[in-house]
């Protein structure tokens, strides 16, 4: 990237709490915020805060936040010199990054060469190979011979993974060479149908690991990572709790992770705030490669809260050309954080939906607190995009003592009106096996059996 | 537009010292109520009023609402209602060959459809057994909590639930 270009005019094309935490720096930094809203959201809390709210579209999100023309059609309409994304919908869209650059406005992410380099999880894995990261031991499989082979180096349990897939969508699980046949069928299927692309790869099954992540920040020639993040705690591989530092990791595993992220930054000339998503093995003491996520991710502020760094300020910086203003020795951890997700979900009824109108919202507020929310007493939860209402973020001088903190905050914390899995945060915090920190990813689905059990 | 964090801690900085139990803003913008909780902290209940400032990129949609679907069915038929509000698809993906279609027999658990609420997935089920009569609710369309996705005729001796 040549030049710089100053950011006046900021486009976010995303909604709910992210386009409330884009608004709050854009505020700070006096840059002027322009949320591009759906007909559902011109209402909301972001579109309230927002210095202008543009119309993108319908309700749906294929034809307003998963719109390439129409949010660059909105970008111009308000002349706005940047496109913030956010996570999900067009976050890691290379067709987005391209159409922007097209339309001569900066698009706040990578490039579109590291969008492909790491949207497909197989050229993810040779990119993290060439830049020497351990990779769990697997292959790709064109056909159910292929497989077969394949499986047969590996031995089961293994994974079956779609080319397309991330963040845990599009995998299943093989106990034994008696099922292969059929979920490799089903595989392909569902990665067709899911994502538009049939290929599949195969992986042995960690049967104890850990997802640990390593936040990076790179300028295009220079790379800091901002100290790790453990997202264990998953139903579905969707994450519930998020906390900075990883606990219980020995320091040479913690060194080298960094190591590992930073080499795979710098091997794809990295441009933009990203997360290298490894999987530890527990049983081994070993890491390996998962994906890389190319875009600010939902659990972020756990970072900000110990490096003291505003993140998307930082993403603002490099995506107007910047060099990097933070040397790697300048990165100081302080304390620890935790995250708790709350969603409009009824955990008494298998995590069931809960849209609607929210009466009233009052949050607990002092020194080590934060709460990104989108929501207020009167908002409308639309039934159209995710359930994740509000998170908790918590900081305190170690990691009992943060997790003291979120206890009483989520004590005070009450949003009416909507079914939220507050209650099932409760119950996380005050389970010893969680409390002791470093569970691993099955952990949450055998908490939660044990409370279906107790509950009866 | 609204306090920051930062400025709610001043907020409680002064509150602190006051001895106050509560402070109530009102703000052009925004209303702020901050409460002393015992001795555990503080809550603070921020309500920002000022009006969104919408502009059209595009002309807004006419009429994009479909008209609701007739709620009423016949006498002996059955409604099938969604679960939960959300989107229906009568489909397990996009260009698979339907769930079931007009004419087909179904059970009470037959599934006859999903309903997408919050990129949840819910399996829509007949709830009676018989025949599918006709689709009130298009395949892609938003379906609300009371409307009427299908409509079946009942089985002979198959009590309409």
């Amino acid at each position: 990237m040549t030049g710089t270009r100053r950011i006046r005019r900021l486009l976010i094309a995303n909604r709910g709490e992210i386009a409330a935490r884009v608004i709050r720096t854009c505020t700070r930094l006096g840059i002027e915020s322009v949320l591009a809203a759906s007909d559902a959201d011109v209402e909301s809390l972001p579109a309230r805060l927002a210095d202008r709210v543009v119309r993108l579209g319908p309700a749906d999100a294929g034809r307003s936040y998963l719109d390439v023309a129409a949010v660059v059609r909105a970008a111009q309409a308000v002349d706005a010199d940047a496109v913030h994304p956010g996570y999900g919908f067009l976050s890691e869209n290379p067709s987005l990054a391209r159409a922007c650059a097209a339309a001569g406005i900066v698009f706040v992410g990578p490039a579109p060469e590291s969008l492909e380099a790491v949207g497909d999880k197989l050229t993810a894995r040779s990119h993290a190979v060439a830049a020497g990261l351990p990779v769990v031991p697997g292959g790709e499989a064109a056909d159910l011979a292929g497989a077969r082979q394949v499986a047969d180096e590996l031995g089961y349990p293994l994974l079956v993974k779609a080319v397309g897939g991330g963040g845990g969508r599009g995998m299943q699980l093989v106990a034994g060479p008696e099922d292969l046949a059929h979920t490799f069928d089903l595989a392909v299927s569902e990665a067709a149908a899911a994502f538009g692309d049939p290929r599949v790869y195969i992986e042995r099954f960690v049967s104890s690991g850990r997802h640990v992540e390593v936040q990076v920040l790179g300028d295009g020639s220079r790379a800091v990572a901002l100290g790790d993040r453990d997202c264990s705690v998953q139903r579905r591989y969707q994450k519930l709790f998020e906390e900075a530092p990883a606990p219980l990791l020995p320091d040479a595993l913690r060194a080298g992770m960094a190591a590992a992220a930073l080499a795979l930054a710098e091997h794809l000339s990295y441009r933009g705030l990203g997360t290298v998503e490894l999987l530890v093995d527990r049983e081994r003491g070993t890491f390996s490669f998962l994906e890389m996520n190319a875009r600010i991710q939902v659990e972020h502020p756990v970072t900000e809260m110990v490096t003291g760094l505003d993140l998307v300020a930082e993403q603002l910086a490099v995506a107007e050309g910047l060099p990097l203003r933070l040397r790697q020795e300048d990165v100081v951890l302080t304390g620890h954080a935790v995250e708790c997700r709350i969603n409009a979900e009824d955990w008494a009824q298998g995590f069931r939906p809960s849209p609607g109108r929210v009466d009233r919202v009052v949050l607990p507020v002092g020194e080590g607190l934060r709460v990104d929310t989108h929501v207020q007493g009167g908002s409308v939860v639309p039934p159209h995009y995710d359930s994740l209402l509000a998170k908790l973020v918590v900081h305190g001088t170690d990691r009992d003592d943060a997790l003291a903190r979120a206890r009483a905050a989520l004590d005070l914390l009450r949003i009416e009106g909507v079914t939220t899995t507050v209650p099932v945060h409760r119950a996380l915090l005050a389970d010893p096996e969680f409390a002791a920190g470093g569970v691993d990813t099955a952990f949450f689905e055998r908490f939660l059996d044990g409370h279906r059990v107790g509950a009866r | 537009m609204e306090l920051t964090p930062d400025d709610v801690r001043d907020v409680l900085r002064v509150l602190d010292s006051s001895g106050l139990d509560e402070l109530h803003l009102e703000l052009a913008d925004l209303t702020l109520t901050v409460r002393r909780e015992g001795a555990v902290g503080w809550t603070a209940e921020q309500h920002v009023r000022r009006a969104p400032r919408v502009e059209q990129a595009v002309a807004p949609a006419v009429a994009v609402e479909a008209p609701a679907a007739a709620a009423e069915v016949g006498e002996g038929l059955v409604a099938v209602h969604p679960p939960l509000l959300g989107t229906f698809y009568r489909a397990p993906q996009p260009g698979a060959p339907p769930f079931v279609d007009v004419g087909d027999r179904v059970d009470a658990e037959t599934v006859v459809g999903i309903v997408e609420t919050m990129k949840m997935m819910t399996p829509v089920h007949a709830g009676v057994p018989g025949t599918v009569l006709e689709f009130r609710v298009g395949d892609g369309e938003f379906a609300a909590a009371d409307s009427v996705l299908l409509v079946v005729q009942p089985a002979a001796g198959g009590a309409p639930g």
